[in-house]
């Protein structure tokens, strides 16, 4: 992708005011996607973007500059603006031995590079036709493919030199359907980190018809109920609530700002004992994986909470080294245009002891989500808000109606504490992008079936 | 960035390599910007960065193919061309595809880039970051945690030439700054936000924003959960901001073409109360998203969406516009990633005269929703459904009264529009793509204890 000398002297270059520490963020990512809608294969696209980031830290400030020009002079002169966006006044000469570590990237059995364009096309085609066949009610499809090969390479003033190739394939279907009450959609959506044998393990018509479903049940719904109900969450839906309830506010840069709900609170009871939730980057083929973070670390387990009890946060490079504490390898960027950032990968709450058919027989009343959409936190509140894009109303322990869609909301720890009881049925859920600061990565998620005692429903009716 | 070379020569030297039986669209920019962060007194983060790009569309046999790259290096440009060439070829094809035609509006000249912005020193713009982190701290004394304060601009240039024709290219600057705080009192902790955009760092009023940030973020300290019900709420211009780029997104002519629009089928029909005048207008140079053209090189022009509660019109770009039978509204939106869209571009709501205090006066008990969230989960442009997290403060006796959080509030877009009760005078200018006012609308779901 590039010499390593090149890499070398522009180590040189951004540690010759003084800095003490620098690094060189190389990317190379090249994509390619196609887009149904409509009944028709509307556009194939291609994209490449190419480039480094370079970062120097003098005291507790950062300097960075990027360049999409990877020669000799390019990188030089962003190392240049680096060293004095961080101003640091000295002058130093500091060698640098670069030592290259290995990594293992996740394996790719059919690189989607290789694949014919019109393969590609005929998954859309195929994903258009089943959902159309579903039912009279359905009115408009889109589908997407999607596939991106990113390589990476990052060398530091510590002398790391680690380097990464990350394949990420996916494909979401669309669905509207029309009735008399309005229009409603269904969507479905696999993402992960390998190549074209992604659709050895789905089938696009069954992606398809689900998307259908999914809308023609919500035809037939009622409005949401609004207030404080129990909420059962269903395997692999739900992840997001984790995401959102406390990933965020277990990210070293919130905590070190005292801006988290969770600040100070490591070795305390922060959630009911049936809770235990993890970040693991090396799930393979997730669609948060990957062998090493943005910054070279390699891919790591780390458990957040464990049967309640906070054990740690999440962190990058600049947050661990003013903490004096070793690397969770949670440092990534959306490019190299960006600045890392501690961020999460694959998050999910682990299994639990309980069957799923219990926890839904022992509600009386409340609201089971097959799928939660997207949420938002603010992590010094810890108040959130999700929305439901697949909601039943639970009677009498059985799940009836279908509901509409409405936002659920609620404080992430007090939702930690309200959770009695966890199932032993864990699913991953679909890929996500997780935004943070403008800038987007991709991440999963999962959870077995749950409950929480209490959460406000957002609905319409009374 | 004087010295470079010329984007629109770019541009047209990959038009030269365009077949004749093939229409080829070349959008180049480059760009260059700079994003200062304070914290606790100190620069945390200074980024400088220049970024160039290459977007190419070919229409070949009415199929349509797009290619990309992040560089403007000569050997890539050729490449793109040939790739989106090659994407083309599996494309359906589609009669009404086909490039922006000139249509001899004039391209208007709105003054949005202002010599000067690359003389401003990185003194001056640390300065700035730091005077508004200082600002904030100093406040109040409930102020506790400064979460960003930052100071950021950008220059664009962008140029587009097509083989049908067009052939533009503009150039525009802006900065800002941001800051968002927290507040403590006892036990309870609220998070307030505030910011102030210009085209040149002299027009930022950093007191204003920091002033902004504090209050929102003290007037919510104690603030308790509503109990459920039906109520008038004010929105806070930031708010209708976000609601009117929801509303926005329901016209696009794409949305309509493709059955995802809840107003397909009601263009002349009463789709709003009265009070509501909509319109789309990035020739106002007050406006944030302002520019002289479109993501096809149309210039830019006014366009009334709603009037006095009608819908007269969707947003079109040539491609939406052919197929309905109308003309392009000069409503192309796109990156240099991606082809054009259909959507709104500078957005606001005819005002009315009164003040916020006067409105809340005028509702007498309500609750003033200050902020939202969950818009992106909980809103479905098609359906109309809409729920959203959000806090605020109680209307009681016409004025202002204790602080509510952790409520929802519920309805549908159609609901909402048919409601408005009024539209206040106090327009906001903020950093997107639609203007901010005081919006009061009628019988909404509150959901909380």
């Amino acid at each position: 992708m590039i010499e390593e000398s090149t890499v070398q002297r522009a180590l040189d270059v951004a540690l010759a005011r003084g800095g003490e520490f620098a690094e060189v963020f190389v990317e190379d990512k090249r994509s390619s996607s196609g887009r149904f809608d409509d009944g028709r294969i509307e556009e194939l696209g291609s994209g490449r973007t190419r480039g480094a980031g370079i970062r120097v830290v003098v005291g507790e400030a950062t300097g960075f500059a990027h360049t999409a020009d990877l020669t000799n002079a390019g990188l030089a002169a962003a190392a240049e603006a680096a060293a004095a966006a961080a101003r640091g006044g000295g002058a130093g000469t500091r060698v640098v031995a670069l030592e290259r570590r290995e990594t293992s990237p996740q394996p790719v059995a059919e690189r989607p590079e290789e694949v014919d364009k019109a393969t590609k096309v005929d998954l859309l085609r195929r994903a258009d036709e089943v959902a159309r066949s579903s039912g009279d009610s359905i009115k408009q499809v889109s589908a997407s493919y999607g596939d991106s090969r990113r390589r990476i390479l990052v060398a530091n003033s510590d002398g790391l030199l680690a380097a990464d190739d990350q394949t990420r394939t996916m494909f979401v279907v669309g669905v509207v359907a029309t009735g008399d009450g309005g229009m409603q959609t269904g969507r479905r959506s696999v993402g992960h980190t390998m190549g074209f044998e992604l659709f050895d393990r789905y089938q696009v018509e069954d992606l398809a018809r689900d998307a259908a479903r999914q809308a023609l049940t919500k035809l037939s719904a009622r409005p949401a109920p609004s207030g404080a109900l129990p909420v059962v969450i269903g395997p692999g839906g739900g992840g997001v609530l984790f995401h959102e309830a406390c990933g965020h506010g277990l990210e070293a840069d919130h905590i070190q700002k005292d801006v988290s709900v969770f600040a100070g609170r490591v070795g305390e009871q922060v959630a009911s004992p049936l809770v235990t939730i993890v970040d693991d980057a090396t799930m393979g083929n997730e669609w948060g994986t990957f062998a090493i973070d943005d910054e070279g670390t390699p891919a790591q387990r780390n458990v957040l909470i464990e049967d309640g009890v906070l054990t740690d946060y999440l962190w990058d490079g600049l947050r661990a080294r003013k903490a004096g504490r070793p690397l969770s390898g949670n440092g990534r960027r959306q490019s190299y245009q960006h600045l890392p950032m501690v961020r999460m990968t694959n998050t999910y709450l682990a299994n639990g002891e309980s069957d799923p058919a219990d926890i839904l027989a022992d509600t009386p009343h409340g609201v089971y989500i097959a799928h939660l959409g997207g949420g938002q936190v603010n992590t010094a509140t810890g108040d959130f808000v999700f929305g439901m894009t697949e909601a039943y109303l639970i009677e009498d322990g059985r799940i009836t109606e279908p509901l509409r869609e409405g936002n659920l909301i609620g404080n992430g720890p007090r939702v930690l504490e309200l959770i009695d009881a966890v199932g032993d049925d864990f699913a991953m859920g679909p890929p996500g992008t997780c935004g943070k600061d403008g800038q987007g990565v991709p991440v999963g998620d999962g959870v077995p079936t749950l409950r929480v005692t209490e959460l406000t429903i957002g609905g319409t009716a009374a | 960035m004087s010295g470079d070379r010329d984007l629109l020569a770019i541009a047209d030297g990959v038009l030269a390599l365009a077949h004749d039986d093939e229409q080829v669209e070349v959008v180049v920019g480059r760009s260059s910007s700079t994003e200062v962060r304070a914290y606790r007194g100190e620069v945390e983060q200074f980024a400088a960065a220049t970024a160039a790009g290459i977007g190419v569309r070919v229409v070949r046999d009415r199929r349509q193919g797009f290619a990309y790259a992040g560089t403007l290096d000569p050997d890539v440009l050729a490449e793109t061309l040939a790739e989106a060439r090659d994407n083309a070829r599996f494309a359906s094809p589609d009669e009404w595809l086909g490039l922006a035609e000139p249509d001899g509006v004039a391209v208007p000249d709105l003054d949005l880039y202002r010599e000067g912005i690359d003389a401003v020193s990185t003194d001056a713009k640390i300065d700035l970051a730091l005077a508004l982190e200082a600002a904030v701290r100093a406040s109040d004394p409930r102020i506790t945690g400064v979460e960003s304060a930052d100071y950021a601009d950008g220059i664009a240039e962008t140029a587009l030439a097509s083989t049908a024709g067009i052939r533009v290219e503009s150039r525009d600057a802006s900065c800002y700054v941001s800051v968002a705080c927290v507040a403590e009192d006892g036990d309870d902790t609220q998070t307030g936000y505030g910011f102030s955009v210009g085209r040149l760092p002299g027009e930022l009023d950093v007191e204003t924003a920091a002033a902004d940030a504090t209050r929102r973020a003290t007037r919510l300290l104690g603030a308790t959960k509503p109990a459920s019900g039906r109520a008038t709420i004010v929105l806070d211009p930031y708010v209708t901001a976000q609601l009117l780029g929801i509303i926005g997104g329901t016209l696009s002519g794409e949305s309509v073409l493709k059955g995802r629009s809840l107003f397909a089928d009601r263009l002349g029909e009463e789709v709003a109360a009265a009070a509501i005048t909509l319109v789309d207008d990035p020739t106002n140079p007050l406006a944030y998203t302002a520019s002289e053209t479109d993501g096809e090189g149309l210039a830019s022009r006014r366009n009334v969406l709603i009037d006095g509660g009608r819908l007269e019109r969707f947003v079109h770009n040539a491609y939406t516009a052919r197929r309905a039978g109308t003309t392009s509204t000069a409503n192309a939106v796109r990156g240099l990633a991606s082809t054009p869209g259909a959507g709104c571009r500078a957005l606001s709501l005819v005002p009315g005269t009164a003040t916020q205090e006067e409105l809340l006066r005028q509702v007498g008990d309500g609750v003033l929703v200050s902020s939202v969230s969950g818009l992106h989960s909980g809103v479905n442009p098609v359906s109309g459904d809409f729920s959203t997290g959000a806090e605020g403060l109680r209307i009681a006796g016409g004025a202002l009264g204790e602080p509510l959080r952790e409520f929802t509030i519920g309805s549908t877009l159609q609901r909402m529009l048919a409601e408005v009760v009024a539209v206040g005078g106090d327009v906001e200018w903020l950093p997107m793509r639609a203007a901010g006012v005081s919006l009061v609308i009628g019988d909404v779901t509150l959901s909380g204890t």
